[in-house]
């Protein structure tokens, strides 16, 4: 696919900024308000995926090698089970939240009932939301990038 | 009209008629079986220290599911990946 | 019969989906078809879980009487965090189908199904 107009290029270039800090606030607050990682992960995609509507899949490919976003979608997988993984070594199943009571990070339990917000609450889950997040991300982009591309190519089309 | 539109029609009523049967039957708004929903509910900012339950239940108290949503992403950006590849002569 | 009107809208979906998927040639619309039908069993588990007058399971800057009153008022959260895994399977599931859509016209030539028939060499 080729390249839009310039208004639409220098318009997607303001906006992109906005739409990706969006996304990594859902992500990091998921422990408070609604969202979490797989949410936030689907709108910081599609900020990505306006861009590849702007400036034409064929420049775009030539710029992004696929195989480093296959790395960091394995990355965000390795870091899930990483910390599932701490949990069976410090606690004694798989899954355990270690850090609630006893850690270092996100240790402090909120108080029952109507409470306002604290970022440093919970113990385990930021940590995940943000593995999740980059995996969601990664995967997302990469499917859409490749199926662009070879929909472009002349042995493609027929 | 060949046998398979007949049949094809035929299948659609019969399951009309259950689907709808079923649809009427069940209660909106009072749901019958709801022990599990309420022990979360009173004790997440307890055990946990968080204060949205969903999040809880999707991470920690249901995280095996988690981890099973995550391999089929990996599975189906793997399958597309693998259609769409050039083999370099 | 008018109380349960999300239950019959879900009827009404799945019906939609399914007229799609059995009666149209275009492979696209089938795979429209099966899309439909995924977001009507989204809604029926979601629908399943209401209380009459709850509010959203989260207790940050949550009214004051909803609070005190805790498992009364609110909707089951359980449902909810299922309907989330079922979506991302559902997005999974229908990039592999466009993309195996792609590969079949590309040796095929036609999107029309009557015309696959055999294993084509």
């Amino acid at each position: 696919m080729s390249e839009m107009s310039k208004i639409v290029r220098t318009l997607s270039n303001i906006t992109f900024p906005f739409i990706m800090v969006f996304g990594l606030y859902v992500i990091a607050h998921g422990h408070l308000t609604p969202g979490g990682g797989f949410q936030g992960g689907a709108v910081a995609a599609s900020g990505c995926v306006m861009l590849i509507v702007a400036y034409g899949s064929t420049w775009i490919f030539e710029k992004i090698k696929v195989s480093r976003l296959s790395a960091f979608e394995s990355l965000g997988a390795l870091g899930f089970i990483g910390v599932a993984f701490f949990g069976l070594i410090f606690g004694g199943y798989f899954f355990n939240n270690f850090l609630v009571r006893t850690g270092i990070l996100f240790n402090i339990i909120p108080e029952t009932g109507f409470t306002g917000s604290e970022f440093n609450t919970a113990g385990v889950l930021p940590l995940m939301n943000f593995a999740v997040g980059v995996k969601v991300i990664a995967g997302v982009f990469a499917i859409v990038v490749v199926m662009a591309y070879a929909s472009s190519l002349k042995e493609w089309k027929q | 009209m060949s046998t398979r539109n007949i049949v094809a029609a035929v299948m659609f009523s019969v399951l009309a008629v259950f689907f709808i049967l079923t649809a009427l039957m069940l209660s909106f708004g009072a749901p019958i079986k709801s022990q599990m929903d309420d022990y979360i509910i009173t004790h997440t900012q307890n055990e946990t220290g968080t204060n949205s339950a969903v999040t809880t239940i999707v991470f920690d108290y249901r995280g095996f599911d988690t981890l099973g949503e995550a391999t089929i992403l990996f599975g189906a950006v793997s399958g597309v990946l693998m259609i769409f590849r050039r083999v370099k002569k | 019969m008018i109380f349960n009107i999300p239950f019959i809208a879900v009827v009404a979906m799945i019906f939609i989906g399914l007229y799609a998927v059995l009666f149209k040639r275009n492979l696209v619309k089938i795979v429209i078809g099966i899309s439909i039908i995924e977001s009507g069993v989204n809604l029926f588990l979601i629908t399943l879980g209401y209380r009459e007058g709850g509010v959203v399971p989260i207790f940050t800057s949550a009214p004051s009487d909803v609070a005190s009153n805790a498992p009364g008022s609110m909707v089951l959260p359980v449902p909810q965090a299922l309907t989330l895994t079922s979506i991302v399977i559902g997005v999974a599931v229908l990039a592999l189908m466009l993309s195996l859509i792609m590969h079949i016209y590309r040796h095929y030539g036609t999107l029309d199904v009557r015309k696959m028939r055999r294993l084509k060499e």
